[in-house]
């Protein structure tokens, strides 16, 4: 058995050359093949790569899809984020729990089956929803959980599993899921009647240098959250010193709510790797990576057929579409579960090999970014609206959208809503109009832009969604009228908890300690002086943080203060001696007592 | 060519600089102490702690991996920054288990010495009271990851000054660590007391065994002046 591990590991790191900077796909590979990256594993990989076997371990305890532990043959992974709760995840889990034997976290005894819990996957559209090794599992119920345990039961094989494939590209062979794509409304932009490799054809006849000029004159800003005007960070990297440059596609959407790229990913792949090829002409590279999140696994196989068949067609390559010496080719970069990593230099790290730590800036991946050198880094929707910016020119795109704004936007929507779904709208469209695009009723409040956004409530629905006023990545999810808000704001800070990569004190501790709080305050524990800490604390937060993660995961606490303070200030009660009841002497004695192995004489009852 | 000077202010004070430095180098030469913990002389800034965070032309940035440029405006000991870097501080207190006063550390402590400079006598903050394990296994050091406040010096110093990447980082979030590059122990590593590494932890999280409490009370580094004179008596 050791000598075939070692025989494996082996193989596998002689087919990624031996290359430190592709050691993500050595533990990919590895946990795949033996369902665990084991101590034994981590030594003979760092001798196989020549480095420490402390590096492969730092790596391998960073994400959350690789484990030194051996898991089963099978992964349910059942998604616990917010709207999946909302649709009733809790009876899903305990029909898992109950029908395996096992709890979350846990292997079944015959190891065959692992149970757990992962934030979003990107199906909220359709939650309740899990992967089941790299298989997705949408619309679950009990009775459907109980249904695959005892299939699973029978062959262990989750792919005999398969009901019913989803629309459009969901059913190519090479997917086979059943994910629907859930594209509610078509706009101009992502989802229109195009000519296929129109934009790439008409940046081949153009300079570089126009290129830019042009997604630049057409105003463009990145769709990822951040915003970053697209053309002057293109003009960056080309400008920089290098020879060799790269051009990183971010298809790691982890925002809790977002699923728009997915879609892209699916059925607008060619647009996709069209805007990345003209990316890569624009700045002067050659060679391009797809970073695709661990969760969309289901689709690599489909998009590796896709690039390949580019390639065939002269499209990627050698002298792409016969024009010589202009050469460009996209790999693509399986991530392994942390959010982190679609923070454009944690997605760089990952891509090296590294754990998904941020890293320090300056320098800019425009001029430092992957493996040193110059590099853009692109939403997938970014991408996609440069290739129909120049087919259709820049002054077709800002017609679309609003004045700070141009172009449409891609909006997953879910939640208390009758459709959601992926919607294209033009920028500028107010929270009032697209509610009642998605059939959104009584509405309590609104998640603009995920956890790392807004909650916004109904004396907010007359903004706009844009740059200047609501911005978004793309996540919108509706709150009905009987939904706890601040449960949900604890339950978004847990998730930040649980992703932050520790790297920074404020994220890593500031995150945890505001959860704290406000759990102490849902429980009927909190005072008025409660909103100042939480207040104070949140800014120190977001001052203090490195990347963008903390600078903006006290956004669920701080924006409820805002916006929904009544809701705190309803849980403030005096007690009878006209104190908070901030201190729970019982609670506070109940260590005490422990340690002692006696009650205490005082606080009895 | 000669070096390029430039010219900046730090809480209206004017300071020079060279091209090339950060803000914290700058300030260092010109005899201004921003608060700092994971920065060290000989390694490249890590920018974790945080403690140093200045405002520069009003936006936060890290004055340990900033660069100086001519003209800007740095903010660094208004009362609003000082808030937020005790906060840090508290939160680094309360993340792990500091005690001080039976902390062989105690009086060479970094972590302890800002919290004095920064006028904090407890964290406002609730202790969080985490289980943290020991490592004595190695006969000449220990590292007690109840002080380890992640600043990575030891994983810097170990891999760049020393040669050999005794430790790393393992883990994510609250349960990020320090590791060392065996199964499990120290003592199955290649450290040695006279690696680097040994020499540049700021808290008590990597001590040199048989030394304990060798300074008395009186003469360890920050009995007498606070973190930080040193660098104030340039000016």
């Amino acid at each position: 058995m050791s000598k075939s591990l070692e025989q494996v590991i082996k193989d596998i790191c002689e087919e990624c050359g031996k290359d430190r900077a592709r050691l993500m796909d050595v533990v990919n590979a590895v946990q795949k093949e033996f369902g665990a990256v084991s101590s034994q594993a981590m030594d003979l990989i760092a001798k196989e790569l020549d480095i420490h076997r402390v590096e492969v371990e730092s790596v391998v305890s960073f994400y959350a899809f690789l484990s030194p532990e051996t898991k089963g043959e099978v992964v349910i992974r059942l998604c616990n984020d917010i709207v999946d709760k909302m649709r009733g995840v809790d009876s899903v889990a305990k029909a898992f729990e109950q029908e395996l034997g096992i709890g979350m976290g846990e292997t079944t005894a015959d190891g065959k089956i692992t149970l757990e819990y992962t934030p979003c996957i990107g199906m909220c559209d359709q939650a309740p929803a899990a992967l089941i090794n790299d298989m997705v599992f949408t619309y679950l119920s009990s009775d459907k959980a109980r249904e695959i345990v005892k299939e699973l039961k029978k062959h262990n094989d989750p792919k005999k599993i398969f009901a019913r494939s989803g629309d459009g590209n969901n059913a190519h062979a090479l997917v086979r899921s059943m994910v629907h794509n859930g594209v509610r409304k078509k706009g101009p932009v992502i989802f229109a009647q195009r000519e296929e490799n129109g934009g790439l054809k008409k940046a081949l006849s153009m300079s570089p240098v126009e290129v830019i000029h042009e997604v630049k004159n057409a105003r463009l800003r990145g769709r990822g959250g951040a915003g970053f005007p697209t053309g002057m960070k293109w003009e960056f990297t080309r400008a920089a010193d290098g020879d060799k440059k790269y051009v990183i596609c971010n298809a790691d959407e982890g925002e809790p709510g977002t699923f728009k790229d997915r879609v892209i990913l699916t059925e607008q792949y060619e647009l996709l790797f069209e805007g990345m090829t003209i990316g890569g002409y624009a700045i002067g590279s050659d060679e391009g990576i797809l970073y695709l999140r661990a969760e969309y696994a289901y689709l690599y196989p489909f998009l590796q057929e896709m690039l390949k068949q580019r390639r065939e067609k002269g499209l990627l390559g050698k002298d792409i579409s016969g024009k010589t010496g202009i050469n460009f080719d996209i790999r693509i970069q399986l991530g392994a579960g942390a959010y982190i990593c679609g923070e454009e230099t944690s997605l760089i790290s990952s891509c090296e090999g590294l754990r998904g730590d941020p890293k320090t800036r300056p320098p800019f991946p425009a001029q430092k970014g992957y493996s040193g050198s110059p590099t853009t880094v692109n939403n997938v929707e970014t991408f996609c609206c440069v290739a129909r910016i120049i087919e259709k020119g820049a002054a077709w795109f800002t017609e679309i959208g609003s004045q700070g704004s141009p172009g449409t936007k891609l909006l997953s929507v879910s939640g208390d809503c009758a459709s959601p779904g992926v919607y294209e709208l033009p920028f500028g469209v107010t929270v009032k109009d697209l509610l009642q695009e998605v059939g959104a009723e009584d509405v309590r409040a609104v998640l603009v832009g995920g956890p790392s956004g807004q909650f916004i409530g109904p004396e907010m629905f007359d903004k706009t969604i844009c740059y200047d006023d609501i911005p978004t990545g793309g996540a919108v999810v509706v709150f009905g009228r009987d939904r706890d808000i601040l449960k949900t704001a604890s339950e978004y800070m847990e998730f930040f908890v649980e992703e932050s990569c520790g790297y920074c004190t404020p994220c890593r501790v500031g995150n945890v300690l505001m959860k704290q709080r406000l759990d102490d305050i849902i429980a009927g524990k909190g005072e008025p002086a409660d909103l100042d800490y939480l207040q104070e604390l949140g800014e120190t937060t977001k001052l203090g943080s490195r990347c963008g993660l903390g600078q903006t995961s006290p956004n669920p606490i701080l924006s409820t203060i805002k916006n929904f303070r009544p809701d705190y200030e309803k849980l403030f009660k005096e007690n009878e001696e006209g104190m908070n009841p901030t201190f729970d002497i019982k609670s506070a004695l109940s260590d005490g007592e422990g340690i002692a192995g006696r009650k205490s004489v005082i606080y009895t009852e | 060519m000669a070096e390029q000077t430039i010219t900046f202010t730090i809480d209206g004070v004017e300071v020079k600089g060279k091209a090339g430095q950060t803000i914290m180098q700058a300030a260092d030469e010109a005899g201004v102490y921003i608060p700092r913990l994971c920065a060290f002389k000989d390694l490249t800034p890590h920018g974790s702690c945080r403690v140093c965070v200045v405002l520069v032309n009003g936006r936060p940035q890290a004055s340990c991996t900033q660069p100086a440029t001519e003209g800007m405006v740095v903010e660094s000991e208004t009362e609003e920054i000082q808030k937020h870097r005790r906060n840090i501080i508290d939160m680094l207190f309360v993340e792990g288990n500091h005690f001080c006063m039976f902390c062989e550390k105690s009086g060479n402590c970094e972590l302890q010495a800002q919290a004095y400079r920064l006028g904090i006598c407890a964290p406002k903050y609730p202790y969080q009271f985490p289980v943290r394990d020991l490592d004595a296994s190695h006969p000449d050091i220990f590292i007690d990851h109840n002080r380890c406040i992640l600043c990575g010096r030891c994983v810097q110093a170990s891999r760049d000054l020393d040669g050999k990447t005794v430790f790393e980082f393992v883990n994510r979030g609250t349960e990020k660590k320090i590791a060392v590059n065996a199964e499990a122990k120290l003592a199955d590593t290649d450290i040695d007391i006279s690696d680097k590494a040994c020499d540049v932890c700021p808290v008590g999280a990597i001590i040199k065994k048989h030394i304990g409490f060798a300074t008395p009370v009186g003469r360890r580094l920050y009995d007498t002046e606070p973190i930080g004179s040193d660098i104030e008596k340039k000016n």
